[in-house]
C-alpha cells in the first residue's frame, strides 16, 4: 500500500522560497496567487494493505525523520 | 590534551578544525569517522562543517543516525566538552543535543563572508577567555543558517543565557543589519543548559591565524584548552586532599 507524506514549514514560520516563488508568480502576472508555501513530498510503498496501518506507520517515519517538527507539520494520504 | 574531530561522508571543514587543534593550539587531534564510536579518549570533540550525509532530506538530519552521535551523545551526557561548527551546529539541533532548527537564509543565498559576532557568555567551555561583549571577526559559509524556535523556547534561551554568540556590528551593537542571515534574536551560537555543548554557525577554525584574514577564532580553542586543564585540576584535588 501506498502513503503518500506532505511536509511543509509550519504555518508560524517565514517561508522565503516559497515567498520568492509567489512574488516571482505576481511578475508573470498572476496577482490571484495570493501565497505560496513550498515542502516536500514523500511516496512510501508499505508492506500492509490495511489504510489505518499504513496511515499509523506513515505518521510514525514522518515524525520520527521526515519531518522537523521544530518548524514543519505533515499531512498523509493513503491510497485506497 | 586531545581534540576528536568527526568525520561524516561529506565533512568539508574536518582538516580546517585539525589544523587548528594540532598545529595552530600545539595539541593531540585524531580524525573519528563516523562509524566508530570509540572517540579515542579525547578532551573535547569537534563536529566539523561541510555537508554531512549529502545533507539530504534536512541540514544534519541524517547524521545523527552515524554510529558515533550515540558516542557523542554520551560523551555529552558526562558533561564532555562538545563544539558544533556550521554543519556540526545543525547536526546538534538535528540530533537534540541543542534545541531549534535551522531555516533557509533569509537572502535565499548561499553567504560566504567574515562577519562579526558578539560573545555573550563567558561560562562556557568555549568561551572562557572571551570578555562578554567581546566583538570576534570569523566567517560564515551557509545557506541555511537562519536559526529558529518558538519564541517561548527564545524566552527560555535567554533566561537560562544559553544564546553565546550573536550577529553584530564591528562595535558590538545587535541590530537588524547586523543579522545576516535573518536568524532569531541575532542568534549565532547556543550553548546547552549544561553549558558544555556549544554550536555556532561561524567558522572560528578557518579564523586561527592572521594570514588567514582573521585569528579571532582562535580564543574558542584556547579557551577549551584552559578549560579541560582546570577541569584536570580540579579532579586531582579530591586525590590529592585523600593523601594528606
Amino acid at each position: 500500500m501506498r502513503a503518500r507524506v506532505f511536509v511543509t514549514l509550519k504555518p508560524s514560520v517565514f517561508d522565503p522560497q516559497g515567498r520568492t516563488i509567489a512574488e516571482a508568480l505576481h511578475s508573470l502576472g498572476y496577482q490571484n496567487v495570493d501565497d505560496v508555501r513550498q515542502g516536500k513530498y514523500f511516496e512510501l510503498d508499505l508492506a500492509t494493505t490495511e489504510a489505518s496501518q499504513a496511515r499509523a506507520l506513515a505518521a510514525e517515519v514522518a515524525d520520527k525523520l521526515l519531518a522537523n517538527p521544530v518548524i514543519e507539520s505533515y499531512r498523509i494520504e493513503v491510497e485506497s | 590534551m586531545k581534540f576528536a574531530v568527526i568525520t561524516f561522508p561529506g565533512s568539508n571543514c574536518d582538516q580546517d578544525a585539525y589544523h587548528a587543534a594540532k598545529d595552530v593550539l600545539g595539541q593531540q587531534a585524531e580524525y573519528i569517522w563516523h562509524k566508530d564510536t570509540d572517540l579515542k579518549g579525547a578532551d573535547v570533540v569537534i563536529l566539523p562543517g561541510g555537508f554531512a550525509h549529502g545533507d539530504y532530506l534536512r541540514c544534519g538530519a541524517m547524521a545523527r543516525f552515524s554510529p558515533v552521535m550515540q558516542s557523542v551523545q554520551a560523551f555529552a551526557a558526562k558533561g564532555g566538552p562538545v563544539l558544533g561548527i556550521c554543519n556540526g551546529f545543525q547536526v546538534l539541533l538535528e540530533a537534540g543535543l541543542l534545541p531549534g532548527a535551522m531555516l533557509r537564509n533569509r537572502s535565499l543565498k548561499f553567504q560566504c563572508e567574515h562577519v562579526d559576532v558578539r560573545v555573550e557568555q563567558t561560562d562556557t567551555p568555549f568561551t572562557g577567555a572571551c570578555r562578554v561583549g567581546q566583538v570576534l571577526r570569523i566567517p560564515i559559509a551557509h545557506g541555511e543558517g537562519n536559526y529558529f524556535a518558538e519564541p517561548a523556547v527564545i524566552a527560555r534561551l535567554e533566561a537560562n543565557r544559553q544564546v553565546v554568540f550573536r550577529y553584530s556590528t564591528p562595535d558590538g551593537r545587535v541590530t537588524d543589519a547586523s543579522n545576516v542571515n535573518g536568524s532569531a534574536a541575532n542568534i549565532a551560537g547556543l550553548c546547552s543548559e549544561r553549558r558544555n555543548v556549544v554550536g555556532l554557525m561561524p567558522h572560528p577554525e578557518r579564523a586561527c591565524e592572521s594570514i588567514l584574514g582573521s585569528a579571532d577564532g582562535l580564543v574558542l580553542f584556547e579557551s577549551v584548552l584552559q578549560w579541560v586543564r582546570s577541569a584536570e585540576s580540579l579532579a586531582l584535588q579530591p586525590a590529592r586532599s585523600a593523601s594528606v
